[in-house]
């Protein structure tokens, strides 16, 4: 039925098969379209966020999607500035998965702020002092920038490619796509810092509080660091995950080890900076704020020291020694645990600067604060999971995403 | 945004971090105009020219 629209040379299932994939998918994201009614229809009673949670499960999603996405700038960087040719085959994937994750971001700030209607006020009235506004700014324009990343894969359509404007369009972008993606690279440094930035510049949470170069806590330099590093693991990870629903080899292994390469060098030198940090932080400034290591990991339910030990061994450390080494990269099993480890990690990372930092108790009168999300916190998380479902979906059937999915599937 | 916003000052915080998000926007809007532009200009005005795809 829409075999015009499919490129040519590759195979897709029956449209009966895809319509009742999109239908499960669909199902899961009007759940979650029905809890982002309630929450701007009632209000932000509709979760569990109270007095010591202002940030919770979203802003947690909003950060760990937004490092995951980072795989879109540092991967573009890598091809277009860096000069890496291999990663054309894997780029039009990063930018879709960055695509997806920052539109995802977008649409679950839009429901934080309770009142979305007023969401234009943080441009029109900026705070320049505030590290959240250096971030609204630089994640609107990232979303632009990964947009005409993306339109030049949607003109490539068969049926819109005939179009003879917008053949020239599609291909006058591509021209010009290095300076994009410096602008990415530049706008993307800046918000995953200021992301860092936030929990850092507290200095009345010690936990999340560190030192740093002139405005510029460690934590902006650890968070940018950990998106270029972790984040082209995310783009492996879904490109395996495609492939095994697919059925077919999509990308060639010599382009998955190349990034796996680079990623693998970036965990490793960032797990380094990390501990410098952490070891800094638990002998010199939390002493100097009068706490030690362990009072921010006992004592309560959750927040254990294994939590510490998760981050950075064996979401660090472990991953990096994989994907360092040829062997590791060039067993598949250990190359998808490193890749797994390697999501979990800045996950993780993100879990603790967000929430732990608001967990742990301040003031010699206060318990450690727990919080447990609402099903509408749930629910609306899990939307943007669905919703890059059916855009994945959609983009594998009808555009050209993989270059090498011909050539590497030549029984079709 | 604007230094018709009621909050505008002309000081050094305003000016490099509304520098920077005007740097990056005309920077993108440049690209789009010329890319745009280019295609309007190839496709409707100079049918003649040869078209080589990436």
């Amino acid at each position: 039925m829409d075999s015009a629209l499919i490129p040519r040379g590759v195979k897709r299932c029956p449209t009966w098969q895809f319509a009742l994939w999109i239908g499960a998918a669909g199902a899961v994201l009007l759940w979650g379209v029905f809890a982002m009614l309630l929450c701007w229809f009632k209000g932000l009673n509709q979760t569990n966020m109270n007095d010591s949670y202002g940030f919770a499960l979203w802003i947690w999603a909003d950060l760990a999607v937004i490092a995951l996405g980072g795989g879109a700038f540092f991967t573009g960087f890598l091809r277009y500035i860096v000069g890496k040719d291999e990663l054309k085959n894997i780029i039009n994937y990063a930018v879709l998965i960055g695509f997806i994750c920052y539109s995802s971001a977008l649409l679950i700030l839009a429901i934080d702020i309770g009142q979305p209607l007023r969401g234009w006020f943080i441009f029109w009235h900026a705070n320049v002092h505030s590290m959240l506004t250096e971030v609204a700014f630089c994640l609107t324009c990232y979303f632009g920038v990964l947009t005409i990343e993306y339109v030049p894969l949607i003109l490539e359509n068969r049926q819109i490619d005939k179009v003879p404007f917008f053949h020239r369009l599609g291909h006058n972008m591509h021209e010009i796509m290095a300076v994009f993606a410096a602008t990415g690279a530049f706008l993307s440094f800046f918000h995953q810092g200021s992301l860092g930035g936030v929990s850092g510049v507290l200095f009345g949470r010690p936990f999340g509080y560190r030192e740093g170069i002139f405005i510029w806590p460690w934590t902006f330099f650890l968070f940018t660091w950990s998106a270029a590093a972790c984040g082209p693991c995310f783009t492996i990870l879904v490109t395996k995950i495609t492939e095994k629903i697919t059925g077919k080899k999509l990308v060639k292994q010599n382009v998955i080890e190349l990034l796996a390469k680079i990623s693998g060098w970036m965990i490793g030198t960032y797990i380094i900076a990390k501990i410098i940090d952490t070891w800094y932080w638990a002998k010199v400034t939390a002493p100097a704020a009068g706490l030690s290591l362990m009072d921010f990991y006992s004592n309560n339910p959750f927040y254990g020291i294994w939590i510490l030990v998760l981050e950075i061994v064996i979401c660090g450390i472990i991953p990096a020694i994989i994907l360092i080494s040829e062997k590791g990269r060039k067993n598949p099993a250990a190359l998808m645990a490193a890749v797994v480890l390697a999501v979990i990690g800045p996950c993780v990372n993100r879990w603790v600067m967000v929430l732990q930092v608001m967990a742990v108790p301040v003031l010699t009168f206060e318990s450690w604060a727990m919080y447990y999300p609402s099903w509408q916190e749930v629910a609306t998380t899990i939307l943007p999971v669905a919703y890059g479902v059916i855009l994945i979906s959609f983009s594998y059937r009808y555009l050209p995403v993989f270059p090498q999915e011909q050539e590497l599937n030549p029984e079709v | 945004m604007f230094p018709i916003c009621f909050e505008w000052m002309w000081d050094m915080s305003h000016i490099i971090f509304m520098g920077g998000l005007w740097y990056a926007l005309t920077i993108i809007g440049l690209g789009m105009t010329f890319c745009i532009g280019k295609a309007f200009y190839d496709t409707f005005l100079d049918k003649g020219k040869v078209d080589h795809h990436h």
